[in-house]
């Protein structure tokens, strides 16, 4: 499960508020991902690109543990998102939806706005292509890829009653 | 056998394993699955599965707390599809817009017992630690599986110690305790850990008191939170109705992240700042600061004892020209309690506005602050834009310091005002 990308590098302590809005909650995702974390880079939802990747500092998606901040930030199109320390609400809420997430701290020392970054989420492993710095992080847990592979918790629910008995 | 804390035992108990360190990932069993008014995202995802057998349906709560009464027309459906979902599959758990705040609906009525394992959807779900339970907040398609195959994936907690000592100085609150803590320790200081509060002022707290306490861990960033269970939590347990429970405690000599320990008696009233709740000063340092609007609700500090503190504050005096207070009981029993005590007239005299029981204004519904704004509220969030206008500001407090800054109009020391 490997991802190269584009960096978007956000802050720290940032709350599931400053990705979505209370005033955009209830608006339908096509309006939505329009205004994620525009207010800490305007420049996020407007260039955003598919298979991009969101780096953020500590306890990223702090507060509410609305799901709609993680689809919200899927929606963009981002490949995965790694942050120094997330929140845990939202990092459950990424594996529910399918959204590969990798805790990494420091990776916020080793990366810049539009730097190509390489992830590995399955190994931990992180390359920045323009500086050559290497991390590596904790390898995920086998149901925790189980889950990304399948696109998230219910699709995995749904497709292996098995595992699930 | 080595010595296990609590979150080992729990989790030990609800995944049938045992040995389970810190770190593993299980199949858990929770007792309880919660849903709140967003239950309808969790009854969509299962018509979605197209699964109509469900694991085991008296493990379903259901409770209609954070826009109640129904504010659209949506909303309004949001509701009746709940309502007709529980009425067609049998949840008797099910509480409606009348009832109150679902963390402490689901206490006073016995759902919540030691030992259990608690999901909900909400993060403050870390309050059932109150009663010796692990709660914890999950999304709301983790609900939806566990309603179906019974189990959700759990990792094992490290855990952490704080022990509360002494007695606290007048005016001053375990909401005091909890916030210093938090400024103290910071927002993400006991993130993915189990807390486990002890000591003698936190053996001394009611039951009230120490869902509070365990509210507010997860401002700190706690997978749940604990007190251990004592005769004061049995005799809550009793009034509510719980029965056949097995009160689980950590052993002695439990191995602990790390231990803190907080001093109460040399604590002062605390206020936590614009825009996080980590952002932690004492009183004085922000006394003067003009409000317009007080909220005295959420799950954090609306309890009975709550009101109470507040009303004897604000008794005989008036709130201040041009403040608006709010007081939304964390519940329906709270409220006819307060009623009954004239703690309701109390706060109407004083120029309160009474809401119905519920999340109020702490979700958003009613109590929306315009551009430039302030409120002090009890509850246990202040982040930028979460009670209306992005340029507005919210303060967090104890229910005596937001009575006390309702009657200057400014926020005040408890002291300043009392007698």
């Amino acid at each position: 499960m490997r991802f190269t990308g584009r960096c978007w590098k956000f802050g720290d302590n940032i709350p599931t508020d400053r990705l979505v809005k209370s005033q955009y909650v209830f608006e339908p995702m096509s309006e939505i991902v329009k205004h994620v974390l525009e207010d800490l880079n305007p420049a996020f939802p407007a260039e955003v690109r598919p298979g991009d990747i969101v780096v953020a500092g500590r306890h990223f998606g702090q507060s509410s543990g609305r799901a709609i901040a993680t689809k919200a930030l899927q929606a963009t199109g981002i490949g995965c998102v790694v942050a120094d320390t997330f929140a845990r609400t939202f990092y459950r809420n990424c594996f529910e939806i399918g959204l590969p997430a990798l805790a990494l701290d420091g990776v916020t020392d080793a990366v810049s706005d539009g730097d190509v970054l390489t992830v590995d989420i399955a190994t931990g492993d992180f390359r920045n292509e323009n500086t050559g710095a290497t991390r590596t992080g904790a390898a995920a847990d086998p149901f925790l890829l189980q889950m990304l592979d399948a696109g998230g918790l219910i699709k995995l629910a749904a497709a292996r009653s098995d595992l699930f008995a | 056998m080595t010595a296990k804390t609590f979150a080992q035992k729990a989790l030990e108990r609800a995944s049938g394993e045992t040995d389970l360190q810190p770190g593993q990932i299980v199949d858990a069993f929770p007792d309880l699955y919660m849903s709140h008014t967003a239950s309808w995202r969790c009854i969509r995802t299962l018509e979605k599965m197209g699964v109509e057998e469900l694991y085991d349906v008296d493990r379903i709560a259901m409770v209609m707390d954070h826009i109640s009464p129904a504010q659209t027309a949506k909303t309004a459906a949001d509701h009746q599809l709940c309502r007709e979902f529980a009425a067609k599959m049998g949840v008797k758990h099910f509480f409606d817009v009348n009832a109150g705040i679902a963390h402490i609906v689901l206490m006073e009525n016995g759902l919540v017992k030691p030992g259990q394992l608690i999901i909900g959807t909400d993060s403050h779900s870390t309050i059932y630690g109150a009663l010796g339970a692990f709660g914890t907040g999950v999304g709301f398609s983790e609900i939806t599986a566990a309603w179906v195959t019974g189990k959700l994936w759990m990792k094992v907690p490290q855990s952490i110690r704080v022990q509360v000592e002494g007695g606290l100085p007048a005016g001053t609150y375990p909401k005091d305790v909890m916030l210093r803590l938090i400024g103290d320790l910071g927002a993400d200081g006991a993130t993915y850990c189990s807390v486990e509060f002890g000591g003698s002022f936190t053996e001394a707290m009611s039951v009230s008191e120490r869902m509070t306490f365990c509210n507010l861990a997860m401002e700190m960033g706690a997978k749940n939170a604990f007190v251990a269970p004592d005769q004061t939590t049995v005799d809550y347990l009793d009034a509510a109705g719980a029965r056949d429970y097995e009160v689980m405690l950590p052993d002695p000599d439990a191995e602990y992240q790390r231990t803190v320990t907080v001093d109460g008696s040399s604590l002062t009233p605390q206020v936590a700042v614009p825009h996080t709740v980590d952002n932690v000063v004492g009183v004085d340092e922000v006394a003067g600061t003009k409000v317009n609007q007080v909220f005295i609700g959420s799950c954090a500090n609306a309890k009975y004892d709550d009101l109470a503190i507040a009303a004897k504050v604000l008794a005989g005096h008036r709130v201040a020209d041009g403040v608006r207070l709010i007081v939304t009981p964390a519940s329906a029993s709270v409220m006819a309690k307060a009623a009954a005590d004239g703690i309701v007239s109390t706060l109407i005299e004083a120029g309160a506005m009474l809401t119905n029981p519920g999340c109020g204004a702490c979700a958003g519904n009613g109590g929306a602050m315009a551009d430039g704004e302030a409120t002090f509220s009890t509850a246990n969030r202040n982040f930028q834009g979460r009670m209306g206008s992005y340029d507005s500001k919210i303060y967090l407090g104890s229910p005596a310091t937001a009575a006390a800054t309702a009657i200057r109009g400014s926020i005040a020391h408890p002291a300043e005002v009392d007698g």
